[in-house]
C-alpha cells in the first residue's frame, strides 16, 4: 500500500503546469472540495446538521487509520480502539469543562494522553501474541465505561450524566456556523494526521513495522527492536484514535459514558477491515462506511420492510449483516483492496 | 393643507387596510410553523433498556393523528417527527440536533428521560427553541430564571420524594428504610427529596443500592437490601427494573413496606410482567386517572380515551397509564397551540405555556388542574397515593400537593 499513494514518477518529470496540478493533486482536492462543500451549505444546501455527519465520517475515518496503523501495517489485533477514542474524548472534555482550555489545545493534549496510555497498554500486552491481545484488547473496551462511570472520579466525568462541551465560534469573524468553522478544522486535522502516516510508513521505521507485520523473528535477525517497534506503535495507533475521540468530543459537544460502549469498538474494527485493513484510503472509507451504515442500516431496513410489506418482521441491522457477509464475500482485502484489484484487471485488459 | 389632507387620507386607507385582515398582520412564524402546518419534535426510547415509555411516543403520534383527523389545530396539521434514542444521551443529542437543524421543528416536546433532557438542556436554551413538557419530573426543569426554554410536566420527583417520606414516618413503626435508585439523576432528584422528606430522620435509611441502566437485573441489589432488614423500600427504579425488584422480592420473601415510584407506576408495564401476586399492597403516587381502575369505567375522558386507543393505537396496551399519560400531555400541547393562534414563534408557543391558570386536562385526577406561569415553570403539582389491590391501584387520602423551590 505504501507504494500506491507515492507520487507517479513518470508525470513528476515533465515541469509543465498540468504536472503541476496533478502531482498535488491529492493536496488541491483537499482544498477545493471542502470549498464546495462550504459554499454549498452558505447556499442552504447542506444543513448545519449534515456538517456535523461529514465531521464525524472524518473523525471516524482518524480512529480507523489508527486501528489500520496498528492491525494493517503492525500485524497486532485491537478489540478495544474505543477506549482510547473515550480517553481521547474525556481528555478533551475536562479540559475544555473543567479548566477552561480552547478546544484546539486539548487536541495535542488527548493526543499526549492517548500515547501514554496506549504505549503502556503495549508494553505488557507484548508479551500476549494474536489472540490473546485481542482478548486483553477487548477487556479493556468493556472495562473503560465502567471507569467512566466510577463514583470516586464522578467530579470530573459528571458519572453517567456525561459531560457538555461548548464549542467555540468562528474566530475572526468568518462568516460561518459553527459546524462549518468545525468541518474545516477536522479537515485540516485529517490531512495533517493523514499525511504523517503516510510519511511514517514510507520511512525506515516504516519498513520495520511492516516487517514485523510479515516476520517477527526475520525482523528482529536484521536488528530491529521487535518489541519497542510494537510498543510505540500501539502508543501511536492510540494516539491516532484518541485525536479522533477528542475532536469527536469537540463537535458533537456531548462526552458520555454511553458513546464509548463496546460496539464502538467493532465499529472501528468493522470499518477497518470493510474500508482495506492495509490501507490508507481504507481508513476514509472505513470512517465513511461506520458513520453511514452505523447510523442508517437500522432506518434502512425499517423502511425497507414497510416498503415491501412483507410478512415477518425484519430485524433492525438485518441490512448492516447482509452487506457486511457480501463485502467479506467479495472484497476479502476490504473496499479499498477490492477497488484496486479492479483497477490493475482494467488496466491488465 | 391640501397636502395634509392627502396624507390624512393615505392614513385613513392604511388603517382601513390593516384592519381590514387582521388575521393576516397577526400571523408570526418561526422555523416550523406555517399556514398550513406544526413541525414538532420528539426523540423516545423505542428500543433498549427503557423500551417500555416507547409506548408514550407512539401514544403521542397517535394523538396528534387524531388531532389532524378533526382538522388540525386553528387549521394546521401537526407533524409529529419521532425518533429512537434508546435511552442513550449521546443518541438523543444527535437525534435532536437533526430535528432542530435538519427537519427545522418550531419546537421539542415530550423527550423522555432525566439523562437524555439533561445532555441537550444547554443546547436548547443556547439555541432559543423550546423544550417543553419534557417527559421526567426531575426538578430542574422548573427554572425559568436559568433556563427560560426548558419546561416540565408531571409532578416533580423532589416533591413525590417529600411525600413518601412523610408517609413512612407517620405508618412504619421503627422504620429501616432500604432504596434501590438508578444511577443517574433521576435516581438523585427522587433521593434527594426523599431525604429532604426525612429530615432529620435520614438515619432510618439502612441501605442504598444503585444500578445502571446497562444492568440485565437487580437481582443481587435486592437480596442486599432484604439483608439490610429493613422493613420500608423506596423503589426509584424504570419499568423493566421495577417488576424485576418487586418480583425478586416477592421471591425471596422480603415484605418491606413497598413504594414504588411514579414513572414506573403502569399495571399494564410493570405489576402485570411483576406478577399481581408479588405487587399487593405497593404503594405509589398518582396524578392520572389508571386505565385499570373500574370508578373511572364511565368516566368521559375515560370513554374518551378508550375510543381513542380502539381507532389510533389499536397496538397500544390498554392496561398501561403510559398511554393515558401522553394521552393528557398531548391534550396541554394541544391547548397551548390553540391560544398560541395565529402567532406561532418559539417566543409565544413559551409564553403561552407558561401562562395556564387553572387548566382542565383529560385524563387527570379530579381536582388536579394545570399551572403555570412565568415564574413557575411546574406545571402539575399534586398527585394523591394509591395502593395495589387485586389487578389495580386503588386510590386513597387526599390531593396532595408540594412546592418544589
Amino acid at each position: 500500500m505504501a507504494t500506491t499513494t507515492t507520487t507517479p514518477v513518470a508525470t513528476a518529470d515533465t515541469a509543465s503546469s498540468s504536472s503541476f496540478v496533478w502531482r498535488y493533486r491529492y493536496w488541491l482536492l483537499l482544498i477545493v472540495v471542502p470549498l464546495l462543500l462550504i459554499a454549498a451549505g452558505k447556499a442552504g444546501l447542506i444543513s448545519n446538521f449534515q456538517f456535523l455527519q461529514l465531521s464525524l465520517m472524518i473523525v471516524y475515518a482518524i480512529a480507523v487509520l489508527g486501528l489500520i496503523l496498528l492491525t494493517g501495517f503492525n500485524g497486532q489485533i485491537s478489540l478495544g480502539h474505543g477506549a482510547f477514542f473515550a480517553v481521547g474524548a474525556y481528555t478533551a472534555a475536562i479540559l475544555i469543562d473543567q479548566a477552561g482550555w480552547p478546544f484546539w489545545a486539548t487536541l495535542p493534549a488527548a493526543a499526549l494522553m492517548c500515547f501514554i496510555v496506549g504505549y503502556l497498554f503495549g508494553l505488557p500486552a507484548l508479551r500476549l501474541e494474536g489472540h490473546y491481545l485481542a482478548l486483553a484488547t477487548f477487556a479493556l473496551a468493556v472495562a473503560v465505561p465502567q471507569i467512566l462511570k466510577y463514583r470516586h472520579i464522578e467530579p470530573l466525568t459528571h458519572g453517567v450524566m456525561g459531560i457538555n462541551v461548548f464549542k467555540s465560534d468562528p474566530p475572526f469573524g468568518l462568516p460561518l456556523s459553527t459546524d462549518q468553522w468545525m468541518f474545516l478544522v477536522v479537515v485540516a486535522i485529517a490531512a495533517l494526521m493523514f499525511w504523517v502516516a503516510r510519511n511514517l510508513l514510507d520511512s525506515r521505521t516504516g519498513r520495520a513495522l511492516i516487517a514485523i507485520r510479515d516476520h517477527s523473528m526475520a525482523a528482529s535477525t536484521m536488528g530491529v527492536n521487535v518489541s519497542h517497534y510494537k510498543a510505540a506503535m500501539f502508543g501511536i495507533s492510540a494516539l491516532y484514535t484518541g485525536v479522533a475521540g477528542a475532536l469527536h468530543g469537540i463537535i458533537f459537544e456531548f462526552v458520555a459514558p454511553d458513546s464509548f460502549r463496546f460496539e464502538l469498538s467493532i465499529a472501528i474494527l468493522v470499518g477497518a477491515v470493510v474500508g482495506g485493513i492495509a490501507s490508507l484510503w481504507g481508513a476514509v472509507i472505513g470512517g465513511i462506511f461506520v458513520q453511514v451504515i452505523e447510523k442508517y442500516a437500522d432506518a434502512a431496513t425499517k423502511a425497507i420492510s414497510s416498503a415491501v410489506h412483507l410478512p415477518l418482521e425484519l430485524e433492525p441491522w438485518l441490512i448492516y449483516g447482509i452487506a457486511l457477509i457480501i463485502l467479506m464475500y467479495t472484497m476479502p482485502m476490504g473496499i479499498a483492496g477490492g477497488v484496486a484489484a479492479l483497477l490493475r484487471r482494467m488496466k491488465r485488459s | 393643507m391640501r397636502v395634509h389632507k392627502l396624507m390624512l387620507a393615505g392614513a385613513g386607507a392604511l388603517a382601513i387596510a390593516l384592519t381590514a385582515n387582521p388575521v393576516s398582520a397577526q400571523k408570526k412564524y418561526d422555523d416550523g410553523a406555517s399556514d398550513t402546518e406544526i413541525r414538532i419534535g420528539n426523540t423516545n426510547p423505542y428500543s433498549g433498556p427503557a423500551s417500555a415509555y416507547g409506548q408514550i411516543g407512539k401514544a403521542i403520534e397517535a394523538y396528534f393523528k387524531m388531532v389532524n383527523d378533526k382538522g388540525g389545530i386553528n387549521g394546521r396539521k401537526v407533524n409529529f417527527i419521532t425518533y429512537d434514542d434508546g435511552y442513550a444521551p449521546p443518541k438523543t443529542v444527535e437525534m435532536v440536533r437533526k430535528l432542530v437543524e435538519q427537519d427545522q421543528v418550531l419546537f421539542i416536546f415530550q423527550t423522555l428521560g432525566t439523562p437524555s433532557n439533561t445532555a441537550i438542556h444547554k443546547y436548547m436554551n443556547g439555541k432559543k427553541v423550546p423544550q417543553l413538557f419534557v417527559a421526567t419530573g426531575a426538578s430542574v426543569w422548573g427554572k425559568p430564571q436559568e433556563f427560560p426554554w426548558t419546561m416540565g410536566w408531571q409532578p416533580d420527583y423532589q416533591t413525590e420524594g417529600v411525600i413518601y417520606a412523610k408517609h413512612i414516618l407517620a405508618n412504619v413503626k421503627d422504620a429501616k428504610i432500604a432504596v434501590l435508585m438508578q444511577n443517574d439523576d433521576y435516581g438523585r432528584d427522587y433521593f434527594n427529596g426523599f431525604k429532604k422528606g426525612l429530615g432529620k430522620d435520614a438515619d432510618k435509611i439502612v441501605q442504598v443500592a444503585t444500578y445502571e441502566v446497562a444492568d440485565p437485573t437487580v437481582d443481587s441489589q435486592i437480596i442486599a437490601l432484604k439483608n439490610s432488614g429493613a422493613n420500608a423500600f423506596f423503589n426509584i427504579t424504570t419499568p423493566k427494573f421495577a417488576a424485576q425488584a418487586i418480583k425478586k422480592a416477592h421471591e425471596i420473601g422480603w415484605k418491606p413496606a413497598h413504594y414504588l415510584n411514579n414513572v414506573s407506576s403502569s399495571v399494564g408495564a410493570v405489576m402485570k410482567p411483576a406478577g399481581f401476586e408479588a405487587g399487593q399492597g405497593i404503594l405509589t403516587a398518582s396524578y392520572i386517572k389508571d386505565p385499570t381502575d373500574s370508578q373511572w369505567d364511565k368516566d368521559a375522558d375515560m370513554v374518551a380515551w378508550n375510543a381513542f386507543m380502539d381507532k389510533y393505537y389499536p397496538g397500544g396496551d390498554k392496561k398501561s397509564t403510559f398511554p393515558a399519560y401522553a394521552y393528557a400531555v398531548s391534550s396541554t400541547m394541544a391547548e397551548v397551540l390553540k391560544r398560541a393562534g395565529d402567532n406561532l414563534t418559539r417566543e409565544n408557543v413559551m409564553k403561552q405555556a407558561a401562562s395556564l391558570k387553572g387548566v382542565e386536562i383529560p385524563l387527570l385526577l379530579p381536582g388536579i388542574k394545570i399551572n403555570t406561569s412565568a415564574t413557575d415553570f411546574y406545571p402539575i403539582q399534586s398527585v394523591r397515593l394509591a395502593r395495589f389491590k387485586g389487578e389495580t391501584f386503588e386510590l386513597f387520602g387526599d390531593i396532595l400537593s408540594g412546592e418544589s423551590e
